[in-house]
């Protein structure tokens, strides 16, 4: 059976995350950040096919999905640039991290994901690294103790390192 | 006996570079054979000389190395642990450390961190070594649950996570309620952006906080337990994780724990990024599948919490406090605090403070002795302004009022409140209309939009604060700002709403005279503002070395080498790279 849809959205995933998590409405948060997990995003079908598979109604699975930071709708580059601006962060300089990161990746104002799909900037409210602020978090990697200089060097070595590959 | 070699490995190590001084030690042993243990440890709260790394030698004394670079690891095992010479310039027992961790522990009583950065998290039997798993074994085999509820009445202990309410009174509550099925919630969304006591301690001691859990669930009455933790804390998940499945494998969680007719159990519920679901009736709701909305209370959630049963939600913090109280006595406990606020409190130090990390102090300890004797003061050697607590719901002390102790009433009273712990430090550098924005923004972002006031009110509020700190304020703006805030504080259904205001009046309270200069000068005195800013250069002290230039990002900056360089003022976008990189202050900011 194809589960495929026509923009390549694999809802067999829906099923293992239903399956994992149960089909009752408390379900919806888990299975949610499941789905957000594995595709970066919430793909409208995968979030209709959710109230299909689950005593669940579509309200409650849009009012949810458009209710909690970590959920988005729309699909994001190949990695996540989590950009911390908590208090700590603030204080210690996250507008200038958040404004070479721009520069460096390229990015217009509005714009969050570079032209070549590599990477997607997001502010974040807070990573809980204070201590080491400011902090950015590459997929899962947190970088701290940060400046611009040390923001252009990072991204040239990731380069460097894709570059190897 | 083996060498032990432990990292400090929680997500701020981790952010400091600790993996990578991992990788390089095991890299190293495993290449030179050396007979050495390698391990983990949580963090001891000593952010500031991150990655940590400490060394037991084989006759048993203890080294603890700071700042452990992939450089400096390898060394430790070339000299330390083969050579057998501790490199002891970089240890704080005797090197560069040992004044700056003296100052930083001396006022610090350890409860809540007692285990954190001393024993491995992944191991339950680190933490059964430190007596783990005793104070739940004493409730249930020797006390009623009246009992256990009037001993944490008696230790005075009140909410960590930022309200205050006695806990003992709260589970008395909740044992009041006759039902067959109760819950006991672990709140872990530490969404105050700032502040990180709970992540310490969940990725550095999670065993304490289930035991905690455990001994509030045999209290009410409850079989089983939620924790609703942030999806931002990936590591204090992974932690969780571990150590459930740890006690459910040892029978410390499960049915009839001890030999008793006690069953509990736990599971964790990841938060999806709401900073209102700290909020209990909001939690709760998230738990249930809902957007994390806020309802009126009552009924309380003692009465009618969780699928409509009786629940207690207590902070991670207030928690990891229980089984030490269990085991050590209310009036142990009691001997440290105020008289209305008893014990210890976690705070994080971060922001412009020279030692920034996690730190444990009696109530009572005051501002000035946290700020300075333990966190350093200033990082920069500029003159501290104030102390952010309580992050959004929150205010800024000033400096002038570093004498306050830290006391739920007490702290209260200068506008401010403990929260839940985070202490954000400000210098001279710092605008305080800026701060104000930044709080109203993220409340703003983060209102629910169920009361008018704080969905619309701070929208207002914060395009009045943008307005002044772009020049473009009126004096009649303040009156204004604090009208709303008066409205916003009065129809707020709950905590989120009810305090957001905070900043803004902590504020103006205090630096008004900063809100002035802006709207009557159009100045920011602490150059902030970028609107309101002029960037030139000193055409005496500049050299023309061309860096300022080759840092501009919008080649704003031109002139000969060696000769002095200009501004263009019309391309300049005031970034300040020109002004970071300039080493003869030739670049002026008006």
């Amino acid at each position: 059976m194809n589960e495929q849809t026509v923009t390549g959205v694999d809802l067999s995933v829906v099923d293992q995350m239903v399956e994992r998590y149960g089909t009752e409405p408390a379900s919806a948060v888990p299975i949610l950040l499941g789905l957000q997990e594995t595709f970066g995003y919430l793909p409208m079908e995968a979030l209709r096919y959710v109230t299909e598979k689950t005593d669940t109604t579509p309200d409650q699975v849009y009012g949810v999905a458009t209710f909690y930071g970590q959920f988005r709708m729309t699909p994001v580059g190949e990695h996540m640039v989590r950009v911390c601006h908590g208090t700590a962060c603030h204080v210690r300089g996250a507008v200038n991290i958040s404004q070479t990161l721009e520069e460096v990746l390229g990015l217009e104002k509005g714009q969050d994901t570079t032209s070549d799909n590599k990477y997607t900037v997001e502010k974040v409210a807070c990573l809980g690294c204070c201590s080491l602020s400011p902090v950015i978090m590459i997929d899962d990697k947190v970088y701290g103790r940060l400046d611009r200089k040390k923001v252009r060097k990072i991204f040239k070595r990731l380069e460097r390192e894709e570059a190897k590959k | 006996m083996t060498q032990k070699v432990i990292v400090g490995m929680a997500s701020c190590g981790i952010a400091a570079g600790a993996q990578e001084s991992y990788e390089a030690l095991k890299a190293k042993l495993a290449q030179v054979d050396a007979d050495a243990e390698l391990t983990i440890a949580g963090c001891v709260g000593l952010c500031f000389i991150e990655p940590i790394v400490e060394v037991i030698s084989s006759d048993g004394k203890k080294w603890t190395y700071g700042e452990v670079t992939v450089e400096r690891a390898e060394q430790i095992v070339d000299q330390h642990l083969i050579g057998g010479e501790p490199i002891t310039e970089w240890t704080f027992e005797e090197g560069e450390y040992r004044e700056r961790v003296e100052a930083f522990m001396s006022k610090q009583v350890r409860i809540v961190m007692r285990n954190c950065g001393q024993i491995n998290p992944e191991s339950i039997d680190e933490y059964i070594k430190r007596d783990g798993y005793k104070a739940i074994e004493k409730a249930v085999t020797s006390m009623t649950r009246q009992q256990v509820i009037q001993e944490i009445s008696d230790s005075g202990l009140r909410g960590r996570g930022g309200a205050g309410f006695p806990t003992g009174r709260k589970w008395q509550f909740a044992y009041d309620v006759p039902n067959d099925t109760k819950y006991v919630i672990c709140n872990a969304d530490e969404g105050d952006p700032g502040a990180f006591m709970n992540r310490t301690v969940l990725e550095s001691d999670p065993h304490a906080m289930l035991e905690g859990m455990m001994i509030a669930g045999y209290a009410i009455g409850s079989s089983q337990g939620y924790i609703y933790a942030r999806a931002e804390y990936p590591l204090a998940i992974k932690r969780l994780e571990i150590a459930l499945a740890q006690s459910r494998q040892r029978g410390f969680l499960g049915d009839n724990i001890f030999g008793s007719d006690f069953s509990f159990d736990i599971e964790i519920r990841q938060g999806a990024g709401a900073f209102v679901c700290g909020e209990e009736t909001a939690l709760m709701a998230s738990i249930e599948g809902k957007r994390g909305m806020p309802r009126l209370r009552p009924p309380y959630p003692a009465v009618s919490g969780l699928f409509g049963k009786p629940t207690i939600i207590n902070n991670v913090n207030t928690l990891t406090n229980i089984a030490w109280i269990i085991l050590n006595g209310a009036e142990k406990y009691s001997q440290y605090g105020t008289e209305g606020s008893k014990g210890t409190k976690v705070f994080s130090l971060a922001g412009k403070i020279a030692r920034g990390g996690s730190v444990e102090v009696p109530m009572g300890t005051t501002l000035h002795e946290v700020v300075h004797d333990i966190g350093g003061g200033s990082v920069y050697g500029k003159p501290i302004k104030a102390v952010q607590m309580g992050g959004p719901s929150g205010g800024c002390v000033p400096a002038s009022m570093f004498d306050t102790r830290v006391d739920y009433e007490e702290l209260t009273k200068t506008g401010a409140i403990v929260g839940s712990g985070g202490m954000v430090i400000m210098d001279e550098d710092t605008c305080m209309v800026d701060i104000a924005r930044f709080f109203l923004n993220f409340t703003q972002d983060e209102s629910c939009g169920k009361c008018t006031y704080c969905r619309i009110g701070t929208r207002r509020m914060l395009e009045i604060l943008t307005r002044i700190c772009n020049g473009e304020g009126q004096m009649e703006d303040i009156d204004t700002l604090e009208g709303l805030a008066a409205k916003i504080k009065n129809t707020a259904l709950c905590a989120l709403g009810g305090t957001a205001p905070n900043p803004v009046l902590t504020t103006l309270h205090y630096f008004r005279d900063e809100y002035i200069a802006h709207v009557k000068e159009a100045k920011c005195p602490a150059k902030v503002c970028k609107p309101l800013l002029t960037y030139s250069i000193d055409l005496e002290a500049c050299t023309g070395c061309g860096l300022c230039k080759r840092a501009c990002p919008v080649n704003a900056i031109s002139g000969e080498k060696k000769q002095p360089h200009e501004i263009d003022p019309d391309l300049c976008t005031k970034c300040g790279s020109c002004y970071e990189v300039c080493a003869f202050d030739a670049v002026i900011v008006k």
